[in-house]
C-alpha cells in the first residue's frame, strides 16, 4: 500500500500551486483586511474549473478524482483559507447532494451551471436555534398546490448573498420528528428569500458569511432534492463529505503557517544566531511537521475511500477533527515562533491563527465529530 | 477568408527552472537533482501568443519539441493549455547538438507539417543562445521577425511589431513566416482542470525519431554541430572584500573615504 | 577552402537611423587585439544607406579595411537584406572571424548569417581568447549565469560569435588614421524571405543608457519601495551618475526595466556601482561584477553581495545614504572655493 500521485495529480497539483502564487497569495491580506469576498478570484477559478472537478463531464465537470477536488482546497488554503472555503462550500454542500440525490432534470438544470462555475452555491441547515442539535429544524416548507412556502431562517452560511444556488433544509411535518424534515433546491432570485446580515467574523474574513431569510418564499415542489423526510439523512451525507473539505481546508492553514515558520526561523538572529539553531525550535518544527503529515495521510486515506465508494463517514470525521486541532496548534506555534511581529498584520502568521479555529466549529464542531467517531466504535 | 483557419506550429523547450539552480558552496559545482523542469518561459510567451489566435481566428495549434522522453511533460502541460495536437521530437541521433544541429532537425520536422506561422521563443534559459528560432527560419527559407511585442493576424499576413532598443517598426509580413516571442510579450495562461485531465487520459503524444523526419545525419547531433564545448567551469569567485558595521554616521563616512581613496570625488 | 586559408577578423558595424552603435566601436577594439595577435587585418563591414561617412570613424577606432555595404534597401533593417549584404562580405573576405553585438538586431542578424553559411555561433560571449592553435576560445555564461562554457569551432569556418554591449572596450581613438574604403558591389535578390516595413517610430528623447554611466548607484528589494529609491536619485546626481535597479526591484514596479542590471537586464561595468539593498543573487552579480569598484549597503550581514564586494557596509540604506549625500555635498563645495 503506497500513497503515490500520478503524473495527473502532480499536473493538477502543480496547476493549483501556481494559480494560489500568482492570483491568491498576493490579495490574500487584502481580502482579510477589507472582508471583501474575492468575487474576481472566483471569477478566474471558475473558468480554470475549479468549482466542477469532481463531477462527470456529462454534467459539465471536469471529471476529476475527489482527491484532485480536496488537493485544490487544500492548495487554496495554504495561502487564503477564504477563497478555499468558497470552493468546499460550493462544491461539497451544493452541487454534492444535487449530484448524490437529484433527478436528472434538477442535475440538468442545477448541477451543469455548478459544475460549470456558471452559478455558485450554498448550503443552509444551521438556525438561530439548531446548531450542533440540527434536529431542532425551525424552518417550515408547507406545501400548497405545486409548491412550497417556506418561511424561517438561516445563520452563519457561508457564500450566502453570492450564491445562485442553495439547498435550504426545511421541517415539512413536525409531527415526524427527524423523518419530517426534507431538502429544497432555492434560487436567489425566489420571491421571499432574502439575505440577512453579514457576520463580522474573528477570520475567513472575506467569506460571505449571512443569514437567509424566508417570508412565504414559494419554492416549485419539482425543486424538492429527494424524497420528503429524506431531507436530515441528505443534510448529514452531505456533512460527511464537507467534512473532508474543511480537513483540507485545515491541512492547508497548517501548512502554510508551517512555511511561514521556517523561513522565519532561518532568517531570524538572536543571542548571535538564527533562532532555528536553538534545540527548543527544532522541537517545535518537528512536532509541526509530524501532526501535519499525520494530518494529511488521515484526510487522503478519507478522501481515497470515498473515491472509492468505501464506507468513509468514521474516516471524515477523524479527518476533520485531527486536521482542525492541528491547524489550531501549528498556527499558534507560528506565532509565537514569530513573537512580537507574528502578533501584528505586517506577517501572515497571526491570520493564519485566526482562520484556523473556525475549522473546528463549523461542519460540525469537533465535539460532534468525536461524537461520531465513537458511535461507529461502540456500536 | 470564410472557413479559413489558422496553423501554427509552436517550438517550444523543456528547461530546468535556473532561477532555482544553486550552487554547491562546497563543492562549487551545480546542484540539479530537485531542480523542477518547465517550459522555457520565451517559449510559453511564444504558445500563449499562439492560442490567443486561436481564441480570436479558430487557429489549430501544434506544438513540437526536440528531447529526451521526459519532455513528454513540457507537451502534456502545453496540451492542458490548450494545443491540439503535439509531438516530440526524440532520437539519440539528435543528442549532443549545438544550434545549428538543433534547427537543422527541428526544421526537418516542421518541413513534414503545414503552417502558416512558426512561433518560438528568443532564448531558452539553459543554453541562452537566442539562435535556434531565426536558424529555423533559415533552413525553412520563410522571413523571420524577432522580438515582437505585438501580433494582428490579418489572413494570409500579419502585421508585427518588432521592438528595438530605441523605437520599434511596424512590419508587414507574409505567410508562412516565423516568429520569436519574448516572455515580456503576454502572460501566459494556466493550465485548465480539463486540460490537465484530458493530457493524461486522452491524449496520445506523438513520437517522432530520425525514421520520421528526412534528414542527412550528418547535419544532427554531435556530429551535426560545428560548435563544441571545449570546457566548462563555474566562475571565479570574486575575492571579497572589507564588511564594516557601525552607525549610520560612522559607514557613511568610511564610504565617503573609500570614494575620496579612489578619486571619485 | 582550406581552413586555413580562411584569414582576418570581420566586425559586423551596427547603425541605426545612420548612427554608429557603441557597441559596434567596442567590438573594433577587441577586433584589433585578436588581429594583432593573429597577425591578420580587421575589416569593418556596414551595411546601410548613405553610411560612407562613417568609415574614416571605422579606421579611427581600429579598423585597417571597411566594407561600406549601401543600398537603400538596407535602410532600415530586416533580416534578409542585411543577410545577404553580410553574407556577400563574408564570402569575399573570408574572414576566420567574424563578431557581432548581441543587440535586438545583432541577435536576429548573426543566426541567420551563421545559419546560411552552415557554421557555428556562439552567442553573448563575456570573453574572447586566441588558443595555441590559433582557434577563438568564445566564453560564455550558461544556465541562467550559473556556469561559464568556453566553445570552440574547431572545423568551420568563419568562427562568429556575439558580444554584448559594454562587455569589450572601445580603444582609444586614433584621430587620423588610414585606412582602406571599399564599395561593395552588392547584389540583393528580393525573395520570399522579405517583409514590408510599414512605418517606424524612434522613441523621443535621449534615453540614458545605465551602460554608458561611469558611476551607478543600484536599487533592490531592500529599497522597500519607489520613494525609496529618490535617495538614491539623490546620490547618483552629486556622483554624476546614474540609478540602476536589480530584477525584483524592476518587477516591483519601482523602476522601469531599462535599469535592470544583470543576466536578463544589461550588463554594466562602471567605474563605481553601489548596490543598495541587493541580495547579490546570481543573476544580478552576472551584470555588475566587472565593476571597478563595487560598494554594498545590505540589513544582512550574510548577503551574497558582500563576497564581491570591495567594501561591504551592514546597514539601512536609507539611513546611510543621506549623510553620505551630505558629505559629497560639502567636500564638492569646498572644492569650489579652491578654485
Amino acid at each position: 500500500m503506497q500513497f503515490t500521485l500520478s503524473n495527473e495529480d502532480l499536473m493538477m497539483r502543480d496547476l493549483f500551486r501556481k494559480f494560489t502564487e500568482n492570483e491568491v497569495e498576493p490579495i490574500a491580506a487584502e481580502v482579510d483586511e477589507t472582508e471583501e469576498f474575492p468575487v474576481e478570484t472566483v471569477k478566474k477559478m471558475s473558468e480554470l474549473g475549479f468549482l466542477g472537478i469532481p463531477y462527470p463531464r456529462e454534467y459539465g465537470g471536469a471529471g476529476g478524482t475527489y482527491w484532485q477536488y480536496i488537493n485544490c482546497v487544500e492548495e487554496l488554503a495554504v495561502a487564503c483559507a477564504t477563497t478555499s472555503v468558497v470552493v468546499s462550500a460550493h462544491t461539497s454542500l451544493c452541487a454534492s447532494p444535487i449530484y448524490e440525490f437529484g433527478t436528472e432534470e434538477q442535475k440538468q438544470k442545477y448541477l451543469v451551471p455548478l459544475a460549470k462555475g456558471e452559478k455558485l452555491g450554498a448550503f443552509g441547515l444551521t438556525e438561530p436555534n439548531a446548531g450542533t442539535d440540527a434536529s431542532g429544524q425551525q424552518t417550515t416548507a408547507i406545501k400548497d398546490g405545486d409548491d412550497y412556502i417556506l418561511n424561517g431562517s438561516k445563520i452563519f452560511i457561508t457564500n450566502a448573498g453570492y450564491a445562485d444556488i442553495y439547498i435550504v433544509i426545511a421541517m415539512t411535518d413536525k409531527s415526524k420528528g427527524l423523518k419530517g424534515i426534507s431538502a429544497f433546491i432555492v434560487e436567489s432570485g425566489y420571491e421571499g428569500f432574502s439575505i440577512g446580515k453579514k457576520e463580522k467574523k474573528m477570520g475567513i474574513r472575506g467569506s460571505s458569511t449571512c443569514e437567509l431569510i424566508f417570508e412565504d418564499c414559494r419554492v416549485p415542489a419539482a425543486n424538492m432534492l429527494g424524497a420528503e423526510g429524506k431531507g436530515f439523512k441528505i443534510a448529514m451525507m452531505t456533512l460527511d463529505g464537507g467534512r473532508i473539505g474543511i480537513a483540507a481546508q485545515a491541512l492547508g492553514i497548517a501548512q502554510g503557517a508551517y512555511n511561514e515558520a521556517v523561513k522565519y526561523v532561518k532568517e531570524r538572529k538572536q543571542f548571535g544566531r538564527s533562532i532555528g539553531q536553538f534545540q527548543n525550535t527544532q522541537f517545535q518544527i518537528a512536532d509541526m511537521k509530524t501532526k501535519i503529515e499525520a494530518a494529511r495521510f488521515l484526510l487522503y486515506s478519507a478522501a481515497d475511500k470515498k473515491q472509492k465508494k468505501m464506507p468513509y463517514a468514521q474516516d471524515a470525521a477523524m479527518a476533520k477533527l485531527f486536521a482542525s486541532e492541528v491547524a489550531m496548534e501549528v498556527t499558534t506555534k507560528a506565532v509565537q515562533l514569530f513573537g512580537g511581529y507574528g502578533y501584528t498584520r505586517e506577517y501572515p502568521v497571526e491570520r493564519m491563527m485566526r482562520d484556523a479555529k473556525i475549522t473546528e466549529i463549523y461542519e460540525g464542531t469537533s465535539e460532534v465529530q468525536r461524537m461520531v467517531i465513537s458511535a461507529t466504535e461502540l456500536k | 477568408m470564410e472557413g479559413f483557419k489558422m496553423k501554427i506550429v509552436v517550438c517550444i523547450k523543456q528547461v530546468p527552472d535556473t532561477n532555482e539552480v544553486r550552487l554547491d558552496p562546497k563543492t562549487g559545482t551545480l546542484i540539479r537533482d530537485g531542480v523542477p523542469s518547465i517550459i522555457n518561459p520565451d517559449d510559453k510567451a511564444g504558445l500563449e501568443a499562439a492560442l490567443r489566435l486561436k481564441d480570436e481566428f479558430g487557429a489549430h495549434v501544434t506544438v513540437i519539441t526536440m528531447g529526451p522522453p521526459q519532455a513528454k511533460m513540457a507537451l502534456k502541460e502545453s496540451y492542458a493549455m490548450g494545443a491540439d495536437r503535439v509531438i516530440l521530437l526524440t532520437d539519440r541521433v539528435f543528442a549532443g547538438a549545438d544550434t545549428l544541429a538543433t534547427s537543422t532537425t527541428i526544421a526537418s520536422a516542421l518541413k513534414k507539417l503545414d503552417f502558416d506561422l512558426v512561433i518560438a521563443g528568443r532564448q531558452a534559459i539553459d543554453g541562452d543562445t537566442a539562435q535556434v528560432g531565426p536558424q529555423i527560419a533559415e533552413h525553412l527559407a520563410i522571413p523571420q521577425i524577432s522580438y515582437v511585442s505585438a501580433i494582428e493576424n490579418k489572413g494570409d499576413h500579419a502585421i508585427v511589431k518588432r521592438s528595438f532598443e530605441d523605437g520599434f517598426q511596424m512590419v508587414k509580413v507574409q505567410y508562412p513566416c516565423l516568429i520569436t516571442a519574448l516572455a515580456e510579450l503576454n502572460e501566459a495562461r494556466y493550465m485548465n482542470v480539463k486540460g490537465v485531465i484530458d493530457a493524461n487520459r486522452e491524449l496520445e503524444i506523438e513520437t517522432w525519431t530520425f525514421e520520421d523526419i528526412d534528414a542527412d545525419p550528418a547535419k544532427m547531433g554531435l556530429k551535426g554541430s560545428p560548435t563544441k564545448v571545449k570546457k566548462s567551469f563555474t566562475k571565479g569567485v570574486k575575492q571579497a572584500g572589507k564588511v564594516i558595521e557601525g552607525s549610520p554616521k560612522e559607514v557613511a563616512m568610511a564610504i565617503v573615504d573609500k570614494l575620496q581613496e579612489k578619486f571619485i570625488i | 577552402m582550406n581552413i586555413n586559408d580562411y584569414k582576418g577578423v570581420l566586425v559586423y558595424i551596427e547603425q541605426r537611423y545612420n548612427e554608429v552603435q557603441n557597441v559596434s566601436l567596442e567590438l573594433l577594439g577587441k577586433g584589433r587585439k585578436i588581429a594583432d595577435e593573429l597577425g591578420v587585418s580587421l575589416t569593418a563591414a556596414i551595411p546601410g544607406s548613405g553610411i560612407e561617412k562613417h568609415a574614416q570613424l571605422l579606421i579611427e577606432f581600429g579598423a585597417d579595411k571597411v566594407i561600406l555595404l549601401d543600398d537603400p534597401a538596407l535602410e532600415l533593417f530586416t533580416t534578409e537584406p542585411y543577410t545577404q549584404a553580410l553574407v556577400q562580405a563574408i564570402q569575399g573576405e573570408n574572414p576566420e572571424i567574424v563578431l557581432f553585438g548581441a543587440t535586438s538586431i545583432g541577435r536576429d542578424l548573426a543566426p541567420r548569417v551563421s545559419a546560411r553559411l552552415s557554421t557555428g555561433l556562439t552567442a553573448d560571449c563575456t570573453s574572447l581568447e586566441i588558443s595555441e592553435d590559433r582557434l577563438l576560445l568564445m566564453t560564455r555564461p550558461a544556465f541562467g549565469g550559473n556556469i561559464m562554457a568556453t566553445i570552440v569551432s574547431p572545423d568551420h569556418r568563419p568562427q562568429m560569435s556575439t558580444v554584448r554591449p559594454g562587455v569589450m572596450t572601445k580603444m582609444e581613438r586614433e584621430v587620423g588614421r588610414k585606412g582602406e574604403v571599399v564599395k561593395a558591389e552588392l547584389k540583393l535578390e528580393k525573395n520570399a524571405n522579405y517583409v514590408e516595413v510599414i512605418s517606424f517610430e524612434k522613441e523621443q528623447g535621449t534615453k540614458l543608457d545605465i551602460q554608458e554611466a561611469t558611476v551607478l548607484v543600484s536599487g533592490g528589494r531592500g529599497i522597500g519601495s519607489a520613494e525609496g529609491f529618490d535617495v538614491l536619485k539623490d546620490l547618483a546626481k552629486e556622483l554624476n551618475g546614474m540609478v540602476s535597479a536589480s530584477r525584483a526591484a524592476v518587477d516591483m514596479g519601482w523602476m522601469d526595466h531599462d535599469r535592470q542590471v544583470g543576466q536578463t537586464g544589461k550588463t554594466v561595468r562602471p567605474d563605481l556601482y553601489i548596490a543598495c539593498g541587493i541580495s547579490g543573487a546570481i543573476q544580478h552579480v552576472a551584470g555588475m561584477e566587472e565593476a571597478e569598484l563595487i560598494i554594498a549597503i545590505n540589513k544582512d550581514k550574510g548577503a551574497a553581495i558582500n563576497t564581491i564586494a570591495d567594501l561591504g557596509i551592514v546597514g539601512d540604506a536609507s539611513k546611510i545614504l543621506p549623510i553620505v549625500v551630505e558629505e559629497i555635498k560639502k567636500i564638492n563645495a569646498s572644492k569650489v572655493i579652491e578654485d
